[in-house]
C-alpha cells in the first residue's frame, strides 16, 4: 500500500531479501541441478519478468516478447562478430529492442489500438521477424562481417569476455554466477521502478486508461516507455541465452516460444514480479526433464498444466501461496488488519 | 467573476445524419456554477464529452481561459487544472480509496506532498472509514464520492461533473450537494444532471438542451417555471 511505499526501510527490506535469497540459491542449487541447465533458467526467468511486468503492472498483452528476446540475441551476436569484444555487443543488446520496442509502441499506443489489436500486432510482427530471418541464408545477407545464416543462424560469434579483455573469457560457472547477479540486479530494477511513482501510474493505467487520462496523465506516452523497458530486459536475456547457446537461430522469434513466455506468467502469477521468474524456471526445467524421455510430447503437458491452471488456480502460483501465508499469519492479527487476504493482494498489486 | 473560463463557438458534433450538438455558443465565468438540463438525447452529454476531450467535435472551437483546447486530448486538459467526472464511476476498481486519490494527486503534487494532500481529501470528503478499502467493495455512493475526491485533490480551477448525483441516496445526494458547493468556494462547475430536485438544491443558473442546440439560458426558477422548458420535458410541442 502507498504508506509502505513511502517507508524508504521498506524498499530496503525489499533489497535485503533479493540479496539474501539470490545468495542462497546460488549457493543451493548448483548441488541439485548443473550450473550449464540452471543459467538458462536464470535467463528464461529474466525473459518471465520482462512480460510480467508489461503485462502484470502495465496491463499490455504482448504476444511478441520473443521478438525483443530473439533481437537481443541477434544483436549481439552480429556485434560481436564485427567488434571481437563483448561489452559493446551486450549494451548494444539492450538498446535495438528498447529502440524498437519504443517504435512499435508509439505506433501502438498512439494509434489508441485495443488490447486485441495490439495482441495481433505483436504476434505479426514477430512472425515477420521469423520469416525474415529464416529467409537470409544468402550470401548476400551481411552486416559488417556477420552474416545472417537463414535457418542455419549464426555461429562462432565472441562469447562474454572481461570487459576490455577479449581473450577473458567468462564460462562455465562464472558464467552461471554472471547471469544470476544480472537477474538479480534487473529484479532490484523493477523493483525500484514500481515503487516509484512512474511503476504506480503504470498499475493504474492497467486497471482504468480513461479515468488516468482525466486526470492528466499521458497514458500512451507512459505506456510506450513501459513497453520498452519490457523490450530492454528482454534482449538482455536474449543476449545472455546466445552467449549460453553459442549460436543464435531464427527459432529464438519463433511463435512457441512467445506463447511459452504467456504461459510462464500465467502460471507463475501475474501482477507480481516473482511469478514469472519462477514459472519460467519451473516449466523450462520440466521441458528439460521431459526432453529426456520420449513416451508423451512435452508440449502437451505444458498445454496441460496451463489448463489446470487457468481452471484451478487462475491468479498463479505465487499469488495464491502468498495468499495462503497472508490468511495463515493474518489469523492472530485479525483485528488489527479486518481484510488481511484482500491487503495482502493489494500490496503485491502496487508494489510488486 | 469577471474571466471567462470556458467559451464554444459554434459548436457541432455529427453523429453520421444526427446532428448531436448543434452550434453551441457557451460561455462559463470564474467561479460560475452552472448546469445543463434537457430530456434524453438532448446533447448534453456530446456537448460535455466534446469540451472534455474525450470527443473531437466536428465543427466549431472551444475554448479555456483563452486558449483554445478544441482537438486536445482528455489528459492535455486535465493537465490545465480541469477535473473531469463522467457519467459512470470511472475509478480504479483494484486499487483502494488511498491508492486511487494518490495517483490523482500525484500529477499535480510532489510525491511528499501527494501524500499529505491525499490524506487532505479523505478527511475532507470523510474518506477515512473506508480509505484502506478497494474501490471495488464501495457502494455507488461512496465510488461517487471517491470519483469527486480524484477530481479535487488536483486543486482545479475549472470542474466537470456529469451526472454527479445519478443513482444516490438522498443522503448522498445532499453530501454530494455539500463537496460541490465547497468546489466552486475555487472552480468553476458545470454539471449535466438530469434530477431537478439535486439542480434546483444546487443551481442558479441553467442551460436548457434541446435537439442538440441551447433553447434557454437563465434563473432556475425561471427556467423551470417556463412553459417552453416544461413541454420539451413533457415531450409536447412547443
Amino acid at each position: 500500500m502507498p504508506g509502505q511505499v513511502h517507508n524508504p526501510g521498506g524498499l530496503q527490506k525489499d533489497l535485503m531479501a533479493t540479496v539474501i535469497v539470490t545468495g542462497l540459491l546460488v549457493w543451493l542449487m548448483p548441488m541439485l541441478i548443473s550450473t550449464y541447465t540452471l543459467t538458462v533458467l536464470i535467463i528464461y526467468g529474466m525473459l518471465g519478468l520482462s512480460l510480467g511486468l508489461i503485462w502484470g503492472f502495465g496491463g499490455i498483452l504482448c504476444f511478441g516478447q520473443a521478438a525483443f528476446f530473439g533481437l537481443g540475441a541477434y544483436s549481439y551476436a552480429i556485434a560481436a562478430i564485427n567488434f571481437g569484444e563483448s561489452t559493446l555487443p551486450m549494451i548494444l543488446a539492450v538498446l535495438v529492442p528498447a529502440v524498437v520496442a519504443a517504435l512499435l509502441g508509439a505506433l501502438m499506443f498512439y494509434g489508441r489500438l485495443t488490447d486485441v489489436y495490439l495482441g495481433v500486432i505483436t504476434l505479426v510482427v514477430t512472425l515477420i521477424l521469423f520469416k525474415f530471418v529464416n529467409s537470409t541464408a544468402g550470401p548476400q545477407y551481411v552486416i559488417g562481417k556477420a552474416r545472417l545464416g537463414g535457418f542455419n543462424g549464426i555461429p562462432g560469434f565472441q562469447t562474454l569476455n572481461v570487459p576490455g579483455r577479449p581473450e577473458a573469457y567468462i564460462w562455465g560457472d562464472a558464467y552461471f554466477y554472471v547471469c544470476a547477479v544480472l537477474l538479480a540486479l534487473v529484479f532490484v530494477l523493477v523493483t525500484v521502478l514500481l515503487r516509484s511513482s512512474f511503476g504506480r501510474v503504470a498499475v493504474g493505467i492497467r486497471e482504468n486508461e480513461t479515468r488516468m487520462s482525466l486526470m492528466g496523465y499521458d497514458v500512451r506516452a507512459r505506456k510506450t516507455i513501459l513497453f520498452a523497458i519490457g523490450a530492454a530486459i528482454a534482449g538482455l536475456a536474449g543476449a545472455l541465452f546466445a552467449n549460453w547457446g553459442e549460436i543464435v537461430t531464427p527459432s529464438l522469434f519463433s511463435l512457441g516460444q512467445s506463447a511459452e513466455i504467456i504461459i510462464w506468467c500465467i502460471v507463475g502469477g501475474l501482477g507480481t514480479r516473482l511469478g514469472p521468474i519462477l514459472g519460467a524456471a519451473g516449466l523450462a526445467y520440466l521441458k528439460f526433464l521431459l526432453g529426456q524421455q520420449s513416451l508423451v510430447d512435452n508440449t502437451l503437458i505444458t498445454g496441460l498444466i496451463l489448463v489446470l491452471f487457468v481452471l484451478f488456480l487462475p491468479r498463479g502460483i505465487v499469488p495464491a501461496v502468498s495468499g495462503l501465508w497472508q490468511s495463515r499469519i493474518g489469523r492472530g492479527r485479525r483485528s488489527r488488519r479486518p481484510q488481511t487476504r484482500r491487503g495482502a493482494i493489494s500490496r503485491e498489486r502496487f508494489n510488486g | 467573476m469577471g474571466e471567462t473560463v470556458l467559451e464554444t463557438q459554434g459548436l457541432t458534433m455529427r453523429f453520421g445524419g444526427v446532428i448531436a450538438a448543434n452550434n453551441v455558443d457557451f460561455k462559463l465565468q470564474a467561479r460560475e456554477l452552472r448546469c445543463l438540463i434537457g430530456p434524453n438525447g438532448a446533447g448534453k452529454s456530446t456537448f460535455f464529452k466534446c469540451i472534455s476531450g474525450l470527443q473531437t467535435p466536428t465543427e466549431g472551437q472551444v475554448y479555456m481561459r483563452g486558449q483554445e483546447t478544441t482537438r486536445w486530448m482528455p489528459h492535455e486538459i486535465a493537465s490545465l487544472g480541469v477535473g473531469i467526472k463522467t457519467q459512470t464511476p470511472n475509478v480504479m476498481d483494484a486499487l483502494s480509496v488511498f491508492e486511487n486519490i494518490w495517483l490523482a494527486a500525484r500529477r499535480f503534487h510532489a510525491p511528499s506532498d501527494a501524500e499529505r494532500k491525499t490524506q487532505e481529501i479523505i478527511e475532507r470528503l470523510a474518506l477515512g472509514s473506508i480509505a484502506r478499502k478497494d474501490l471495488g467493495q464501495l457502494a455507488h455512493g461512496e465510488r461517487q464520492r471517491v470519483e469527486l475526491g480524484l477530481v479535487a485533490v488536483g486543486d482545479p480551477w475549472l470542474v466537470l461533473l456529469d451526472e454527479p448525483a445519478a443513482g444516490m441516496s438522498a443522503e448522498d445526494v445532499a453530501r454530494m450537494t455539500e463537496i460541490i458547493h465547497e468546489l466552486n468556494k475555487t472552480a468553476a462547475v458545470v454539471i449535466v444532471e438530469h434530477d431537478m430536485q439535486f439542480i434546483r438544491s444546487i443551481a442558479e443558473k441553467v442551460t436548457v438542451f434541446h435537439q442538440g442546440a441551447v433553447l434557454m439560458e437563465d434563473h432556475v426558477d425561471r427556467v423551470l417555471s417556463d412553459p417552453t422548458v416544461r413541454n420539451v420535458y413533457l415531450g409536447k410541442k412547443a
